[in-house]
This record gives structure tokens, C-alpha cells and sequence, in this order.
């Protein structure tokens, strides 16, 4: 029997195209140890969940720049839910602005993560939320 | 069992979640897989496999689509991507090539890490397509991780294999080379928009042709005449045809469907089908037989004699071969092998006399 390793989608919802963070961020993960499953650019929320649900994740990181935030991720908390994934943890990274962190934190993301943050916390703050 | 259950009646999160069992090995994974094991065996198991960037997740992907359109079928992909031998994680990216797939639920596609395992596929994957078998998924399409010369595993799961090829990989040498190329029932030339795609194509023609010689050319007083070669059984031997295709543009699939069909006819009527069947769960409890074996010898073995063994042999004052010897000999002396061995003994030297 070999131990239960950690799964992560790492996902990039909405229109930007811009992937380097996420990118940034799978390759931290998987130095960790992690298996990671990258789905790539504009994945719609439908998309996200779906990939959640064949992949068995533990976690999903989503990736959004495009300040659509405030529409992306509650649909992608719904569907997860829909799906009877409320256990996946969701963590967010990108560009997000201050005000819009307590909304989101209440919503249920684990995590957020804007530019400069550090891939060794966002690493230990990921282990920990799935460890929970 | 309520797992086991939900998945046969089609639940998908259920799906996934044994998948998940089966991939850990798990109690719970291995007790689901002799539940479901009579319900194996209907699947068609095409393997896709090939060096790294010729377009096998495309390919599969494309697959995939016409399956759907044509028959369907239900659909399992399972794509296998790399673990690091370093840190023990993987990025797992096929599923960036088949976004197409998305939205319809008669579609499964589930990634999957080496973890260790050497041969192109992971230990668990025969397992995951027991399951896809077992849930009612006609068609399980098992992608490799991009492979060299010797990841060969695929044959010996999929009843169908593809192996894809692009321009510009290799000269006809790499094409006469044992491994990747002998396994293919089908060789997909990808990227066939490309240029060089004729003279891979020429390459590939050649290496089959050595192969399965089905006419000879040759000079006879300064003319070239021809001849038939003795073929044994015409319609009973496969010649892997060659097919181009452009994935991303979803050119040439008609024609590779057509082709894995007769592939799969060509199996049920010569009956390799079942020959290939029964090659591979022979090898599954072979492999299964040598696990348990291995794991009951270590088991034997108190870790601290184990360790004292191998710090010999760190040393160099013991070679690997004598440390095994001594391993295995002094396991035959607990006292459950040794009476073992004292009857045999008796009883040879009763027939002795």
C-alpha cells in the first residue's frame, strides 16, 4: 500500500491569458511532492468542476488576473458542491484586490495568493488545509 | 459493498473515488476489484503510445470525439504522465489537450502518475481500466507517458495499440531497432501537414516490410522481377498499416477508426483476442504472486538482520548475490521451514530405502 498522495487542480477560469503564476505555482507543488493535474487556459467553472470530480482532488488552485473573480468563484464553490465535493479545498491566486479577500475567505477559499507571494508558504498553507 | 455498488449503477464521484482506492492499492481498492471482476472483460483496450510531443494526447482526444459521435460508446480515458524520481510529485498535463471532451458526461478522463513504475504505465493502471471495464465504459483509450524505445508495458494491457509517430523523429536505423515499433498493431504518422512526413512514412514502410515480408523484390539476371512470399496464412496475420493523421485538426480519424475496428475483428477471429486475454491476467498473477512472495520473505526477516546484510555489501565485503543467498538460507532455518525441509528429507530417505 502506498501512501495517499496529495492531488491538486490547478486550473486558470475566464479569459486572461496569462499563465506563468499558475504555472509558477503547479511546478512548486509538484517539487513538494504533490501530484499535480493542469487543465490549462479559460477553463469555464463547468470545466473546473468536472476535472475536480474525475480527478479526485483534494484541492483546487484557481488562477484568475481577469478581475472576474467575484463571478468565478462562487459558481465554481457551487458546482463543487453540486457534484458532493464540498470537502475540496479551493485556493486562489492572481490579482485580487483587498476589499474583495474577507468576501471571498467567507465564501470558503482557503487561501489567497497574489503576486510576490512565496511558493514555500503557499506549499505549507496547502498541506495543511488538506491535512485538516 | 456500497462503493462498488454506486459505481456499477453509474454514480460518477463513486467512479472517481474508487479510482482513487484502486491508484493507492488500498484494502478497500483491492477488495472493490475482486467484487467487480466478473464484470470485466468487455472492453476494447486501446493503448496510445509514443516519444514525447507527437501528439499522442491530441490523438486520443480526437479519438475520443468520434467515438462519442459514431458509437456512443461510453469513454475512459486514462493518460499517464511522469512521476519525478527526485520528489516524488508529477504534473499531469494531458487533460491541457483535451478540453474538447468537456461537458459531456459519457466522457472519463482520469490522470494518473508513474509513481516509480518504469515501463510507460503505472503499476495500478491494468486495475483503473478493470474498473472503467466494470462501470460499462466500451472503449478505455490508455495514453502512455511519451515514450522512448523500451516503455513497452502497453502491449501487454491494451488489446490495441497505437503507436504514434511524427516527422522528423529518427531515421529508418531507429525504425529497425527492437522495442517501441514492434508493439504497434497500428502506426499513426501525427502531424502528416508536416514537412519530412515522407520520408518518416518511407522509414516506417521499410522497417514493416523487413518485418513482415508480404512481396519480395529482387534482381534476377539484371531484371527486377518480383514474387509473392510465402505467407503461411494470409488472413491470419496482421500487417500493422500505416495512417496519417492531423490531430488538431481532426484529419485521417475515419480511416484509424476503421482501421482499430478491423484490428479488433482481426483479434476476435484469429483468436488472439483471447490469447492476448490470457497472456496478460497470467502476468497479473505472476506479478501479483511475486509481490505477496516478496513481501512475506521481508517479512520473515527481522529488519535488523536485513540492514546488517546490507551494510556488508555497502561495505563490499559481501556481493549482493552471496547476501541474498544468506538471506534465503537463513529464513529456511525458522522453525517453520526447517520441519518442512526434515520431513521432505524423511520422506526421500523412506523412499531411499
Amino acid at each position: 500500500m502506498t501512501e495517499r498522495k496529495i492531488r491538486v487542480l490547478v486550473a486558470k477560469p475566464g479569459l486572461d491569458g496569462h499563465d506563468r503564476g499558475a504555472k509558477v505555482v503547479a511546478r512548486a507543488l509538484r517539487d513538494a511532492g504533490m501530484e499535480v493535474i493542469y487543465t490549462g487556459l479559460r477553463q469555464t467553472p463547468e470545466m473546473i468542476a468536472e476535472a475536480a470530480l474525475q480527478e479526485d482532488v483534494d484541492a483546487v488552485g484557481l488562477s484568475i488576473l481577469s478581475g472576474a473573480h467575484m463571478a468565478l468563484v462562487p459558481r465554481v464553490f457551487e458546482l463543487l458542491k453540486a457534484n458532493g465535493q464540498e470537502r475540496v479545498k479551493v485556493f486562489l491566486g492572481g490579482i485580487i484586490p483587498d476589499e474583495d479577500v474577507p468576501l471571498l475567505k467567507k465564501m470558503g477559499v482557503a487561501g489567497i495568493y497574489g503576486p510576490g507571494a512565496s511558493t514555500e508558504i503557499i506549499v505549507r498553507e496547502v498541506r495543511a488545509a488538506i491535512k485538516e | 459493498m456500497p462503493l462498488v455498488d454506486s459505481v456499477l449503477s453509474g454514480n460518477r464521484l463513486a467512479l472517481a473515488r474508487l479510482l482513487t482506492q484502486v491508484e493507492n492499492d488500498t484494502p478497500e481498492g483491492r477488495a472493490a476489484l475482486d467484487a467487480i471482476f466478473t464484470q470485466t472483460g468487455q472492453a476494447h483496450l486501446i493503448g496510445v503510445t509514443g516519444a514525447p510531443g507527437t501528439g499522442k494526447s491530441s490523438l486520443v482526444n480526437q479519438l475520443a470525439l468520434h467515438y462519442r459521435r459514431q458509437s456512443g460508446a461510453l469513454v475512459a480515458i486514462v493518460a499517464v504522465d511522469p512521476t519525478s524520481p527526485f520528489t516524488g510529485g508529477a504534473l499531469l498535463g494531458d487533460r491541457v489537450r483535451m478540453r474538447d471532451l468537456a461537458g459531456d458526461p459519457g466522457v472519463f478522463i482520469r490522470s494518473m502518475a508513474t509513481r516509480g513504475s518504469l515501463g510507460g504505465l503505472a503499476h495500478t493502471t491494468a486495475a483503473l481500466t478493470q474498473v472503467f471495464d466494470a462501470a460499462g465504459y466500451g472503449i478505455i483509450l490508455i495514453e502512455t507517458v511519451g515514450a522512448g524505445q523500451a516503455e513497452v508495458d502497453i502491449a501487454r494491457l491494451a488489446h490495441t495499440t497505437l503507436v504514434v509517430e511524427a516527422p522528423g523523429f529518427g531515421d529508418d536505423i531507429q525504425a529497425i531497432k527492437a522495442g517501441i515499433l514492434e508493439i504497434a498493431d497500428i502506426l499513426v504518422l501525427n502531424k502528416a501537414d508536416q514537412p519530412g512526413v515522407e520520408i518518416t512514412e518511407r522509414a516506417l514502410r521499410g522497417m514493416l516490410e523487413l518485418a513482415h515480408p508480404t512481396r519480395r523484390a529482387f534482381q534476377h539476371h539484371g531484371r527486377i522481377e518480383t514474387m509473392d512470399a510465402a505467407a503461411s496464412t494470409p488472413e491470419k496475420l496482421w500487417i500493422p498499416p500505416i495512417l496519417r493523421t492531423v490531430a488538431i485538426q481532426g484529419q485521417g480519424f475515419e480511416e484509424l477508426i476503421g482501421a482499430i475496428a478491423r484490428h479488433r475483428e482481426h483479434l476476435r477471429q484469429s483468436g488472439d483476442w483471447t490469447r492476448r486475454e490470457r497472456a496478460r491476467l497470467e502476468s497479473e498473477v505472476e506479478a501479483l504472486i511475486q509481490e505477496a512472495l516478496t513481501a512475506q520473505f521481508r517479512a520473515s526477516i527481522p529488519d535488523a538482520e536485513y540492514a546488517e546484510k546490507l551494510e556488508q555489501v555497502f561495505d563490499h565485503r559481501l556481493s549482493p548475490w552471496e547476501a541474498v543467498k544468506e538471506l534465503l538460507d537463513g529464513r529456511a532455518a525458522t522453525p517453520a521451514a526447517a520441519r518442512s525441509r526434515r520431513s521432505r528429507e524423511t520422506s526421500q530417505s523412506r523412499r531411499k530405502e
